[in-house]
């Protein structure tokens, strides 16, 4: 499997990798994927009071496509309000990583994973502050 | 860690995928692509009684290596062809006596894929699984066999994970039986001694370019007492007492000859110095928290280890160890997304089986390769469970088995 320049560089130089405390009101969490598909991608935003993504960090286990993909959505995320993340298409990674048709799969969990991570912020403000999600719950938002 | 300028990169640790012809072997063969260029059927002039003595000098050393009388060698273009040849030519054969057959689930794909051919034309198959170490349990294969067997298959030594069958058991029962036992000793030949002789194995598949051979040449044990017939598979001239048609490739035969002599020759001493390198990079990587090794580590061979490192996925480990050459599974299935048949037939978790790393050394590596190796993977094990979310979760104690995983 040969990689493109770019995925190579989101793997070897991944972006914002790393956590944010899940039961933080202003932190949205997505957890998809699953370890007997070979890819488990978390990714996480924070929102801030103007309803912008000002930050996001992301862990993944998968190939590097699938690190690559989620690499790139934290920075894409990254300024926009939710319904602009939420047009985010799995397409777009497809082109900007120049993903073979055999790793599209890893796009469409990174689009998911923004989605998922979205549903949790917006369920959080829906409930009464300070209400966290169980973690083990969580996997299943997608 | 600087990169020794002794060291050539990447360093090859996929001796199991295939291995360098052994300069030996290239010497033997030159001759015979210009100087010595007779085609060995040309029975009328000099070219051709040259070039006929070199195939039989190869054939009397491949037949050497493994207790066999050279009658009983024939040429193929490799374990796959051979592999073929042997199942298809003896359920041919054979299916008025019988139509079931009996294999492994951890087989190459040469044999299960030929097998799943066989189904196709009407034959029956079982499959047997195997036990948690990789080796077959005796009692279950016994206990598949049936009056209307005529053909086992197993492999001598897995691809993967390098265990070792206990074919001379397997060969008592089945001799008992009059089945016919094909053994695909691909992964085998110049690892541990094979004797021939005294198995009770009727068909032997051989490849030369895992023996520091050439590609492109194999070799087929066809025993004649107790005599096994088989169909051929290939038609035309009637080479090789009329079961493999096609001009002989002397060059190639020259080279496996050759490769197989030094194998019979150097094979107690190489092994020697290979297990000591497998054992000295297993001391190393065990190191590392979380690691497992996949299959029984007695029996198996000297210069086979197969490692998974839980909570990273193999694919993007090899992309991080670019320097070292090894594969994920085995190298006919990686291209695809499955995990690995072979350790999902172990028993082993989808993760684990999606966290493996094969590692094979052979004859030209070194300690400084195997200790820079070591180097190499405990940095980038790291380093990738520090972007793993499945390392977080196991971190902060949660049972990864109880997360209701969303499949996609």
């Amino acid at each position: 499997m040969s990689y493109s320049a770019k995925v190579v560089d989101h793997y070897e130089n991944p972006r914002n990798v790393g956590s944010f405390d899940r039961s933080d009101a202003s932190v949205g969490t997505g957890m998809v994927g699953a370890p007997a598909c070979g890819d488990v991608m978390k990714l996480q935003i924070r929102v801030n009071q103007d309803g912008i993504i000002e930050d996001a960090r992301f862990k993944t286990y998968g190939c590097g496509s699938a690190i690559a993909s989620s690499s790139l959505v934290t920075e894409w995320v990254k300024g926009k309000t939710l319904d602009q993340a939420m047009q985010i298409r799995n397409t777009q990674i497809v082109e900007e990583l120049a993903l073979p048709p055999v790793k599209i799969h890893c796009s469409i969990l990174a689009e998911d994973a923004i989605k998922a991570a979205i549903a949790d912020y917006r369920a959080k403000r829906e409930d009464e502050p300070g209400a966290s999600l169980a973690p083990s719950k969580l996997a299943a938002a997608a | 860690m600087a990169k020794s300028d002794r060291m050539r990169f990447p360093i090859y640790l996929d001796y199991s995928a295939t291995t360098p012809a052994d300069p030996r072997v290239v010497d033997a063969m030159l001759p015979y692509l210009h100087e010595k260029f007779g085609n060995p059927a040309s029975r009328s002039h000099a070219f051709g009684w040259e070039t006929e003595r070199a195939v039989e000098q190869a054939r009397e050393q491949v037949a050497a290596l493994v207790g066999a009388d050279p009658r009983e060698i024939v040429w193929t273009s490799g374990a796959t062809e051979s592999i073929n040849l042997a199942l298809k030519g003896a359920a041919q054969f054979y299916r008025d006596k019988g139509r079931h057959l009996v294999t492994v689930r951890t087989e190459h794909k040469a044999t299960l894929d030929t097998t799943r051919e066989l189904e196709r034309c009407g034959f029956e198959v079982t499959y047997l699984d195997v036990k948690p170490d990789g080796l077959l349990d005796l009692q279950q294969l016994e206990a598949a066999l049936r009056p209307d067997t005529i053909l086992v298959s197993v492999m001598m030594v897995n691809n993967e994970i390098g265990v070792i069958q206990d074919i001379e058991a397997i060969g008592e029962l089945c001799r008992g039986r009059g089945i016919v036992f094909h053994v695909d000793a691909a992964q085998a030949s110049g690892k541990i001694p094979i004797d021939l002789a005294r198995l009770k194995v009727d068909l032997m598949s051989f490849s030369a370019h895992k023996t520091y051979g050439p590609k492109g040449v194999g070799a087929l044990y066809v025993r004649r007492k107790p005599r096994v017939r088989l169909e051929a598979q290939i038609h035309g001239g009637g080479h090789e007492r009329g079961l493999r048609s096609g001009t002989l490739p002397t060059h190639q035969i020259v080279g496996m000859g050759e490769a197989f002599r030094i194998a019979k020759e150097e094979m107690s001493s190489d092994n020697e110095r290979i297990r000591a390198l497998r054992d000295q990079l297993w001391s190393g990587l065990s190191e590392i928290p979380e690691v497992y090794l996949n299959g029984d580590m007695h029996r198996r061979v000297p210069h086979n280890l197969n490692v998974s490192f839980n909570f990273v996925e193999g694919e993007s480990l090899i992309m991080a160890i670019k320097e070292v050459a090894v594969s994920s599974g085995s190298a006919c299935t990686s291209a695809s997304l499955e995990p690995s048949y072979v350790l999902r037939a172990l028993g082993r978790s989808d993760e684990l089986a999606h966290s493996s790393i094969r590692f094979t050394v052979g004859r030209f590596t070194t300690r400084e390769e195997i200790a820079y190796t070591i180097e190499l993977l405990r940095r980038k094990v790291s380093r990738l469970r520090d972007m793993s979310p499945l390392w977080e979760m196991h971190g902060e104690g949660v049972d990864l088995d109880s997360v209701q995983w969303a499949a996609h």
